[in-house]
């Protein structure tokens, strides 16, 4: 396999990881107009409650599923007890409510689990990988992970197209307004996307966990790349996020490759061109 | 010795009362300020990083001076010794304000810290003003014992030059000729390799490419699949943390493990290799300290670590452990007054500091001259391999007083 | 609300703090004198961004972009050029955070909502990794000031900035001329169109206004304003490095901010103060201090609606933050 065959790999690899951690962004905040910072708090509570619970049952797969309902329960506490209280309010005090909840999280963070960083091994079953090259093999669980952000990608897009909620959702991106005018439960639809967005962030930080371990520290690395690529495909655009994902990919992986001088503003450099192009994200239809 | 967080107004009243009675006992021909030296307790203010990325090595230091400091029942030159510990978030933008914090806000006798590079440049700068003692027991930038270096600023750690220089030689050794190198891009990376290519050069080597992550990214398949291409004989890698975690686990995924011998200096394996697993098995790397040294005082120190705090000593306990020594025998010099700087700066410059490494003594720019060792990452373990290189001192460029 | 005369009693109770700032180095200790000019640095930088967000509505999280600059600028500027005084200093330092901020202000505000939220940080961190990746500008360390700049008229040093008391008051100087300043921008016709501006953009531009012109011009003031702060940042502690660019320190401001109260420039100046003694006080107390400040955070965002600064005003109907609209787009066409 040659060269930049590869490295497209490696870019696409990247960018459904990215699409996994930011579209849970892009749902809440397209659809109930909140800027989370908290969301990376919430990857890195799910790369703990992965290590955690593995530690407990020695088993990843079981650790998944014991710990999305619980991320989905503290995601739905969060809306509640916090979040819930600020819809009616400008949109920076949901950012300061937000930045309040990453320094919570963080403390506890290190209070539950400790400050030196842990490794959880590749469960056997995906532990091989695939030879590229005569040097390069391919991790399976990479290309599981892949999968995984494949899998959970479509199933967005058929929830999103396909059911009651799905419609609810897309109304609510569209024209807030109007969804509570046709008498749905909006504060039960907010309720659900912030969960389900927790919970999207949450699974993204599990699914990383034997790659990249756990540490202090670790969520704020992928917050502002997430919203890097949430606002290059426009906001409350899950497609607009995949393409936003795959875009980031190319430029984080070939700026690296053909321009190492300058790999570390290629994002950037990306996110502001496009902006300057089309000011509302390549899918944005409306000014958030 | 009290380790606790205390509240500073309280303990500003009492030593204010403290003062009164010293002052009040004290016949005129003794220096007053020695005299109320002699009452109160010396302090020792830790700028160290107790949360965020960074929090496990500034416990680890912490609790090597406080193990220290303990065994020398909890005194300094006959004086009893108060502890107060600064968040430094290891953010540079606050370095300043907390040094001031310490310095003017505290009064401590003597600073110590931190772990970060960027840190100990803003505590450098305010220290040669202030004029207050200061040991660096992490921060590995070359320049503070270089262009930065003053009498009152020591380091009891390592320079970012020392573990790299040594290990070109060690690589050409193992038949390493091409090698590709790789590391964040900040000071302590940019440093790091160059300390290598230095070394690497020296020996007959040759840099393939050099290769950098924007700091502090961890995002590495792209320049892995690079390595792959360029085939190198070996690499040598500066990560540490979490990235190194990641770092090692993703070369060994790459299925590069085997093909292309990993190197690097010791802060890739160092509290990392229980988290990465098989992936940190086998890696070569040089530091000033390796678990399994085979000294008494290593052993003792090490038990007595685990007893302590129930975790396993590391490079950075060591440190921390060192700090305490050398403080110790600056403070013992004077008896413990403190207002003899020079004194004590003599006495700390003279110091054979016998370490949990092996003994070092202190350069003319006060960073240690010791020994480095070749590790290999054996069940968990950075087991001692050789002497990869002996009495092993900071080329110190660009420092007056060396 | 927002362009008239302040009330008597917060315009009584910020006299009163003016006051306390004057007195207190003659009995604070030296600790203190530093503590309070810092936090009075990072109020005028927290004010110049309460002029985006408060009076403008451009949310900017890129604004210590102009803060780091304004101290890289005289780092270098001393450094490589061996200027020493602070009349060439200031007005370069300025002057290249000025340029700066016409470059990114200008492609920012083609954009707006959360799409300029990003934007902003987007050129921020292009410029926090273009100081961190340059060897010769100090990289990740960063650059020291051997010497703080020199204040001379007329060959004889008016004041000597390296001393903390003489600095202190500088600082204090400028805290008050740099609020002075934004008020009386505020209140000039100019004021009154761009505070129309985030009330309502179309109504603005209907009434045959250059919209985008106001947005740029006041974007560069504050990016003027935030180096303002930034070299008065370098000149207290004699180091620049990129952390002061960072995203981190963008964020920090945009709390201070919000968290004082947007939209009445004391405001951020509260914030400044309250949040940093806090900081001060809770790091000695426990090593959990940020889970605290976290909670503080909060409990001010869900108690406190209007920020710290609706405590001074002491009003008993607590009416949302759009309430003050129509008042402020009737005083503009008076104007």
């Amino acid at each position: 396999m040659s060269f930049y065959l590869i490295q497209a790999l490696n870019a696409v690899q990247y960018g459904l990881l990215l699409f996994l951690v930011a579209s849970g962004l892009t749902l809440i905040f397209g659809i109930m107009g909140v800027i989370n910072l908290a969301h990376g708090s919430f990857y890195m509570i799910g790369a703990y409650l992965a290590y955690w619970l593995h530690l407990e049952t020695g088993n990843l797969l079981l650790a998944v599923v014991i710990g999305l309902p619980l991320a989905v329960l503290l995601g739905l506490a969060v809306e509640r007890l916090a979040i819930g209280f600020l819809y009616a309010r400008d949109h920076l005090y949901q950012v300061l409510l937000t930045y309040g909840l990453i320094l919570i999280f963080n403390e506890l963070q290190r209070i539950l689990w400790g400050n030196d960083p842990h490794g959880v091994p590749v469960p056997d079953a995906l532990a091989g990988s695939v030879p590229l090259t005569e040097t390069q093999s391919y991790p399976v669980y990479r290309l599981f992970i892949s999968a995984a952000c494949i899998a959970v990608a479509a199933g967005m897009y058929a929830v999103i197209h396909k059911t009651r909620l799905g419609m609810t959702i897309r109304a609510g991106a569209a024209n807030r307004e109007m969804v509570q005018v046709l008498g749905i439960d909006i504060g039960r639809l907010f309720a659900i996307v912030f969960s389900l967005g927790a919970a999207l962030a949450a699974f993204s930080g599990m699914l990383s966990v034997p790659v990249s371990s756990v540490y202090p520290g670790m969520g704020e690395h992928v917050l502002i790349i997430s919203f890097v690529v949430v606002v290059i495909g426009g906001i409350g655009s899950i497609l607009g996020a995949f393409v936003g994902a795959m875009l980031i990919g190319f430029a984080d992986t070939f700026g690296k490759v053909l321009v190492p001088e300058f790999a570390s503003i290629a994002v950037y450099a990306l996110m502001a061109a496009i902006l300057l192009w089309r000011p509302q994200g390549l899918f944005g239809s409306r000014t958030a | 010795m009290s380790g606790k967080l205390h509240h500073p107004g309280r303990r500003r009243f009492l030593k204010g009362v403290a003062a009164g009675f010293g002052a009040a006992a004290t016949a005129s021909f003794v220096p007053t300020r020695f005299a109320i030296g002699q009452q109160a307790k010396i302090k020792l203010g830790l700028l160290l990083p107790y949360s965020g990325t960074y929090a496990s090595l500034g416990h680890n230091i912490t609790d090597g001076l406080k193990l220290r400091l303990q065994e020398a029942g909890g005194r300094l030159g006959g004086r009893e010794v108060e502890i107060i510990q600064l968040d430094s978030e290891a953010n540079p933008a606050k370095a300043p304000a907390n040094t001031n914090k310490l310095i003017a806000g505290e009064k401590v006798d003597f600073l110590i810290g931190p772990v970060h590079s960027g840190v100990a440049m803003a505590m450098a700068k305010i220290v040669r003003e202030e004029g207050t003692i200061m040991i660096n027991p992490n921060a590995g930038a070359d320049a503070v014992t270089g262009p930065m270096c003053a009498p009152n600023i020591f380091r009891t750690s390592f320079s970012n030059w020392q573990p790299c220089y040594p290990m070109g030689k060690v690589m050409m050794e193992n038949g390493h000729k091409r090698v590709v190198t790789m590391s964040w891009k900040y000071a302590a990376g940019q440093e790091m390799l160059d300390a290598f290519a230095d070394g690497f050069k020296a020996a007959g080597g040759t840099i393939v490419k050099e290769l950098y992550v924007p700091f502090p990214d961890v995002e590495f398949q792209a320049q892995l699949t690079e390595i792959a291409s360029l085939k190198p004989d070996a690499v040598f890698v500066f990560f540490s943390g979490g990235g190194a975690i990641k770092y090692m686990k993703d070369y060994a995924a790459a299925g590069l493990k085997d093909s292309i011998p990993l190197y690097g200096p010791g802060f890739l394996t160092d509290g990392t290799l229980e988290a990465a697993g098989a992936a940190g098995e086998g890696l070569f790397t040089t530091l000033h300290y390796a678990d399994d040294l085979d000294n008494e005082l290593n052993k003792k120190f090490r038990a007595a670590f685990k007893n302590a705090t129930k975790r396993d000593a590391d490079v950075f306990a060591v440190q921390g452990y060192d700090t305490g020594t050398l403080l110790l025998q600056g403070v013992n010099a004077v008896k413990g007054d403190v207002t003899a700087k020079k004194e004590i700066i003599a006495a700390m410059e003279r110091a054979e500091i016998d370490s949990p490494r092996g003994k070092f003594t202190m350069s003319k720019a006060h960073n240690p001259i010791q020994d480095i060792y070749l590790r290999k990452s054996v069940n968990g373990v950075n087991k001692f391999v050789r002497v990869a290189a002996k009495a092993v001192e900071d080329p110190a460029k660009g420092c007056r007083m060396a | 609300m927002t362009m008239t005369a302040l009330p008597r009693h917060v315009l009584l109770g910020l006299l009163a703090i003016l006051v306390v700032l004057i007195v207190l180095p003659m009995f604070a200790d030296r600790f203190y004198v530093q503590l309070v000019t810092r936090i009075m640095v990072l109020a005028i930088f927290a004010m110049s961004l309460d002029l985006l967000i408060g009076y403008a509505g451009l949310v900017s999280f890129g604004h210590a972009a102009f803060f780091g600059l304004a101290g890289y600028a005289l780092a270098i500027l001393q450094r490589d050029v061996e200027l020493v005084s602070m009349w060439t200093t200031l007005p370069l330092s300025l002057a290249a955070c000025a340029l700066a901020a016409l470059v990114i202000g200008w492609f920012s505000i083609r954009t707006s909502g959360i799409y300029f939220i990003m934007i902003t940080l987007a050129f921020a961190q292009m410029l926090y990794f273009f100081f961190n990746d340059s060897r010769s500008f100090g990289g990740s360390d960063g650059i020291f000031l051997y010497q703080a700049p020199t204040l001379e008229l007329f060959g004889t040093e008016i004041l000597d900035l390296g001393r903390r008391g003489e600095l202190y008051y500088f600082v204090l100087g400028a805290l008050v001329a740099s609020y002075a300043l934004a008020r009386m921008i505020l209140q000039s016709p100019f004021g009154r169109v761009v505070t129309a501006i985030k009330i309502n953009e179309p109504r603005t531009r209907a009434l045959g206004y250059n919209t985008r012109r106001y947005k740029l011009v006041i974007f560069v003031i504050a990016g003027v304003l935030a180096g303002f702060a930034g070299y008065l940042n370098a000149l207290q502690f004699g180091i620049v490095n990129p952390a002061q660019l960072s995203w981190h320190q963008s964020g920090q401001v945009l709390v201070i901010v919000i968290l004082g109260g947007i939209g009445t420039l004391y405001g951020p100046v509260l914030g400044a103060f309250v949040l940093v003694l806090l900081e001060d006080f809770l790091s000695h107390l426990t090593e959990h201090w940020l889970l605290i400040i976290g909670f503080f955070v909060i409990a001010v965002v869900l108690l406190l609606p209007r920020g710290i600064a609706s405590l001074l005003e002491f009003r008993p109907s607590r009416q949302p933050v759009g309430g003050e609209a129509e008042v402020t787009v009737q005083e503009v066409r008076r104007a």
